[in-house]
Formats: structure tokens, C-alpha cells, sequence
């Protein structure tokens, strides 16, 4: 008998609900995620999608009013009960709004991560550095000044370093939450190619408020809107037409939000 | 029409007026905290002044307190204030670090709070006391340095606890979060980010608790200084002199006592607690030109 060989999805979520006390923030939210798919999440304020990327590497564990329930499986297992979560986030790189740049060097927001997990040897933590600032496209605007200090960068460069450490993780899953916000379009398109160069290496969940950048990435993307996922689907059928929901079609035509 | 836009108004005037008086007020407030400080010192130096010398600060006091230098008392108060740090700094650190990074919210850190914060309250006196009954008698250390360290230690905990939890909580959550994020664990993010850029404010807290307890002198009068001991202390078991309590001696205890003397006390003492402070400025200023955000 031949079994059809399945991938395991990357990611998979079933009937998520997330509550900060007794506000729910996100309700009954079910999705997969594909390895080397980009994922998107579009929505406006409040739709509850920087809770859910909270809670796929655990960071609820930090915050006691926050509470889920549901499943999520990475790479299939079950991480409810996961005892070590350090290792689960080290595996998923998260790059957040405003780029928090570590109050250290350039070299050192890179290296940080490596160092955490015990490589010490300088000449292997060069090529991890140069390879991941590369990667993220800022090599070229920093390989002179590697010693000074993350935060004196511009923010667009900023943002890139962030990337970068996310990188040095040498993560199977990159979360990036509105990574534009902060970021001027050119840098914005900058980034947006190294994601699809990315996507080679690794599995992409990208929440964004710009509908045109998940049209640009996204292989599917979901619709989030206070709290549920409203659709969700490929994202070339969604922006074609083909969306069922009214909400959908209306926030992506931009008549309301 | 724009050109009158730049024309002063009677409101304008009045506004500027107005500042111009309040500006003057707070300068003159803080002249007047100055004077206290100014009168003090200057007394101190036009009084006893004449009397610091070498051999002043590095001789045994002689015929009864009324001649001869200072040095036991000296020595002894780097001895109290020393073993007492030793014994501070540690606990009230790791104190702090709990309280910040790791206690969760809830009744019991609630009461730990309160009882730091009651504890800062205690008077020196009552500090002493206790002193007296926990280390001197009960633990059984006799009047030693090491009672009355430990007394020192146990007033001045709160403030280093405070001080130092001040000093990591300036550290911002962001930066934290971004740590946690990467999978490190809470010592890790301590270690690696919180700590190097909460050392400043923590060491400018802990020189600044030297200087106070320098000159305390209630709590070390019953556990462990000493009237007259013109030797230096051969370890913690010992008794010994303070500058501060040679100076009440001196200033109130002793017949005969040249004028001088006790201010001349009371100028190395200040003198002391002026260099630590201005140690622990240079070092905050030179911790800040480095500040990384
Ligand atoms: N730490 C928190 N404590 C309590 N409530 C929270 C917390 N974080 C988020 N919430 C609540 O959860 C809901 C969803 O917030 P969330 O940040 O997930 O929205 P979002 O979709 O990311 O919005 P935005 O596009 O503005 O970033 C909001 O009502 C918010 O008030
Ligand atoms: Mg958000």
C-alpha cells in the first residue's frame, strides 16, 4: 500500500482563543502555516494579531493576565505542555514594530543571540555576524562600524539590525509584526525583497497594515478583525475578487478601518 | 497683516513678566540650599582648619583625647564602613534583582515591599537596640566590628535595595521582551543586558550609602565602637574607635579639649564622605557618557 507522504505544516493553530484577563482578545481562530510558505496577517487596530504572535513561541508565560486556549503545533508538537520554551523561541525569530536595537554594539545585537546558545569563538561569530547583516541587507552601510552602538543607526537601519539578530537565530519561523511602520518605502522595498530571498530558508509570518505588501508577499494571507479571523485564503484570490466576506473586500479596497 | 504677527501684546508682556518672576524665585530657593552646606563647611575649615596635619590623621590620640591625632578612629571607621558594604551590597543586590526581574506581583511581594519600606523608616536608635540583642548578646559577637557592620548593614539594606531596584528598573521592558524573545532565560537577560546597563546607577547608590553610614553613630555606639582604644583592630572580633563617635567624645565627653579639636573631627569626617561622594559623581558622569540608548 503507498501512503502519500504529507508535509507536516510549520505551524497549526486550532480554535485559538486569547484573553488578557476577562477581555478576549482573539477568538476561534483555526489556520496552518506551510514551511517556506509567507503567511499574512491583515487587519486593522485591535483585530488581536500581535496577541497571536505572541502566543506561538509562549511569551504568555511572561505575562500572567494572559491566558489561551486551543491548540498550536510546531513542526507538529503540541506546545501547550513544552517545558522548555527557550528552545522553541530560539527557533522563531520575531522582529516587532518599532526596532528595538540592544543598548550594545552593532556587532554584539548580532552576536548576542550565538552567545546565548554557547558559541564564544570570535572567528565563528565574525561570519555569523557578517553573514546575517548581509542577509538582512545592511552589511554594505555597517561593515565600517560594527563597534558603535546599535541605537545610533537610523531607524530604517535600525530595523534591518533587528532582522539581522532575528536571522542570527537561525530561525525556522520569522514573525515580522508591522515591520514598516517605522521604515521609509525604499527601505520597506528593501526589506520585502530579502523576505522573498528568505523564503527559501524559512517559513514567514508577516502581519502588516499595508494590504498592498501582503498582496506583494503573501502566498495566503488571513483577515483579522476584532478578534476573529474573518477570512482566509490565497492571497491572489482574496485580492482578485474572489473574497465571500463583505469585510474583507471592503478593508481591502480600503473603505473602512 | 504679517507683519503684525511679531508685535508684543499686553498679554504677552504680562506672560513675560510673569516668568521672568518665577525664574527668579526658584533661582533664589536654590541659592538659600546652598547656604547651609557653604556655612557648614566654612565653619569647619576657619575653626579647625589649622589643626589637620599628617601627623594629625596619622597618630594615636594622646593625654586623655586632648592632644595627638585621629588615626585609630580613622582606621576603624574604614573597618565598620568596609565589612559592612560586604555584608549589604551582596544581600541588598540580590535582594533587589528578586524583587525586579523575578517576584510576581502578589501579597507576598507586597508585604516583602512593605516591610523594606518600614524598615527604611526605623530610627537609628531603635537600629542599635537591636543590634545590641541580636549580635552583640544573642549570635554572641560581643561588642565587635562584626555587630556593629552588621547593624550598620541591616539599616542601610533598604536603601541599597531601593536604590539598586531603581537603577534596573530605569533598564527598559522593551529591551527585556526583545531578550526573552531570542530565548533567553531571565538570568541570561539579566546578566547580558539588564545588569551591564543598571551598573551605574547601582554603584552611585551604594557610594552614596558609604558616606551615610560613615557617619552614623547611634547604631555602632552599643555594638561595636569604642570610647578610647588607641590600637587598630586585628580583625572583625575587635572592638574599635570611629571618626563619628570620637567626635561626639571629643565635642562632649572629654574636659579640656582644645577648641579645634573637634572641628578638625568633623572636618576629616566630612571630608571622607565629600570624597566618596564626589568619587561615586566622577564615576556616574563617566557611566553616562556611555549610556547606550
Ligand atoms: N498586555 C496586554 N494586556 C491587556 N490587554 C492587552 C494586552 N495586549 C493587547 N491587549 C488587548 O488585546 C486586544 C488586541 O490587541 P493586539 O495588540 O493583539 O491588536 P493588534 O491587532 O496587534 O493591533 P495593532 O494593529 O494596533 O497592533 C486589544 O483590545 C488590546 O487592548
Ligand atoms: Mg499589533
Amino acid at each position: 500500500m503507498v501512503t502519500t507522504t504529507e508535509i507536516t505544516p510549520k505551524l497549526q493553530v486550532k480554535d485559538l482563543t486569547i484573553r488578557y484577563g476577562s477581555h478576549t482578545a482573539l477568538s476561534g481562530v483555526s489556520l496552518e502555516v506551510m514551511p517556506n510558505e509567507i503567511f499574512s496577517i491583515i487587519g486593522p487596530a485591535n483585530a488581536g494579531k500581535t496577541s497571536f504572535l505572541k502566543v506561538l513561541n509562549r511569551m504568555d508565560t511572561f505575562n500572567s493576565e494572559m491566558k489561551y486556549d486551543g491548540k498550536i503545533f510546531f513542526n507538529g508538537l503540541d506546545t501547550r505542555h513544552l517545558r522548555n520554551h527557550y528552545a522553541l523561541r530560539r527557533r522563531i525569530g520575531v522582529v516587532f514594530p518599532l526596532p528595538v536595537g540592544l543598548p550594545m554594539t552593532v556587532y554584539e545585537n548580532v552576536a548576542l543571540s550565538p552567545r546565548l546558545r554557547g558559541i564564544n569563538n570570535k572567528a565563528e561569530l565574525d561570519v555569523i555576524v557578517e553573514r546575517c547583516l548581509q542577509r538582512a541587507a545592511l552589511w554594505d552601510e555597517v561593515k565600517d562600524r560594527l563597534d558603535s552602538l546599535g541605537s545610533l543607526l537610523s531607524g530604517g537601519q535600525q530595523q534591518r539590525l533587528t532582522i539581522a539578530r532575528a536571522l542570527s537565530q537561525e530561525p525556522e519561523l520569522l514573525v515580522l509584526d508591522e515591520f514598516s511602520i517605522a521604515v521609509d518605502p525604499v527601505t520597506t522595498m528593501r526589506i520585502e525583497e530579502v523576505l522573498k530571498e528568505l523564503k527559501e530558508e524559512m517559513t514567514i509570518i508577516l502581519v502588516t497594515n499595508l494590504v498592498q505588501q501582503a498582496r506583494r508577499l503573501a502566498d495566503r494571507t488571513a483577515f483579522f478583525l476584532n478578534g476573529e479571523c474573518v477570512e482566509m485564503g490565497i492571497t491572489e484570490a482574496l485580492f482578485s475578487g474572489e473574497a465571500k466576506d463583505q469585510r474583507t473586500i471592503d478593508y481591502i479596497e480600503g473603505r473602512f478601518g | 497683516m504679517n507683519s503684525e504677527m511679531f508685535i508684543e501684546s499686553d498679554l504677552n508682556r504680562t506672560n513675560k513678566r510673569t516668568q521672568a518672576l518665577y525664574r527668579t524665585l526658584f533661582i533664589i530657593m536654590t541659592l538659600l540650599l546652598i547656604l547651609p552646606v557653604v556655612i557648614i563647611l566654612g565653619t569647619l575649615v576657619y575653626k579647625g582648619g589649622g589643626i589637620i596635619s599628617i601627623d594629625f590623621l596619622f597618630t594615636d590620640p594622646i593625654n586623655g583625647m586632648t592632644e595627638g591625632g585621629i588615626f585609630p578612629a580613622l582606621v576603624g571607621t574604614l573597618w565598620l564602613v568596609s565589612v559592612a558594604l560586604l555584608i549589604s551590597v551582596p544581600l541588598g543586590v540580590a535582594a533587589a534583582i528578586y524583587l525586579s526581574e523575578y517576584a510576581a506581583d502578589n501579597w507576598f511581594t507586597r508585604i516583602i515591599n512593605l516591610a523594606i519600606i518600614n524598615l527604611a523608616g526605623v530610627p537609628s536608635i531603635v537600629h542599635a537596640l537591636f543590634g545590641v540583642g541580636a549580635f552583640v548578646i544573642f549570635f554572641g559577637f560581643g561588642t565587635s566590628i562584626l555587630a556593629a557592620s552588621l547593624t550598620l548593614a541591616i539599616m542601610t539594606l533598604p536603601v541599597v535595595i531601593v536604590s539598586t531596584r531603581e537603577s534596573l528598573q530605569s533598564v527598559p521592558y522593551a529591551f527585556r521582551e526583545a531578550c526573552w524573545n531570542m530565548g533567553a532565560t531571565r538570568w541570561q537577560t539579566i546578566r547580558r543586558v539588564v545588569l551591564p546597563n543598571a551598573v551605574s546607577g547601582i554603584l552611585t547608590g551604594i557610594i552614596l550609602e558609604v558616606s551615610r553610614t560613615a557617619g552614623e553613630t547611634a547604631p555602632i555606639m552599643f555594638t561595636g565602637a569604642a570610647f578610647f582604644l588607641p590600637y587598630l583592630p586585628q580583625g572583625v572580633f575587635d572592638q574599635t574607635m570611629a571618626l563619628s563617635l570620637h567626635l561626639f567624645v571629643v565635642a562632649t565627653q572629654v574636659p579640656n579639649v582644645p577648641d579645634a579639636l573637634p572641628y578638625g573631627v568633623a572636618l576629616v569626617l566630612i571630608g571622607l564622605v565629600l570624597l566618596m561622594n564626589s568619587i561615586s559623581i566622577a564615576f556616574r558622569m563617566h557611566l553616562r557618557g556611555k549610556k547606550k540608548w
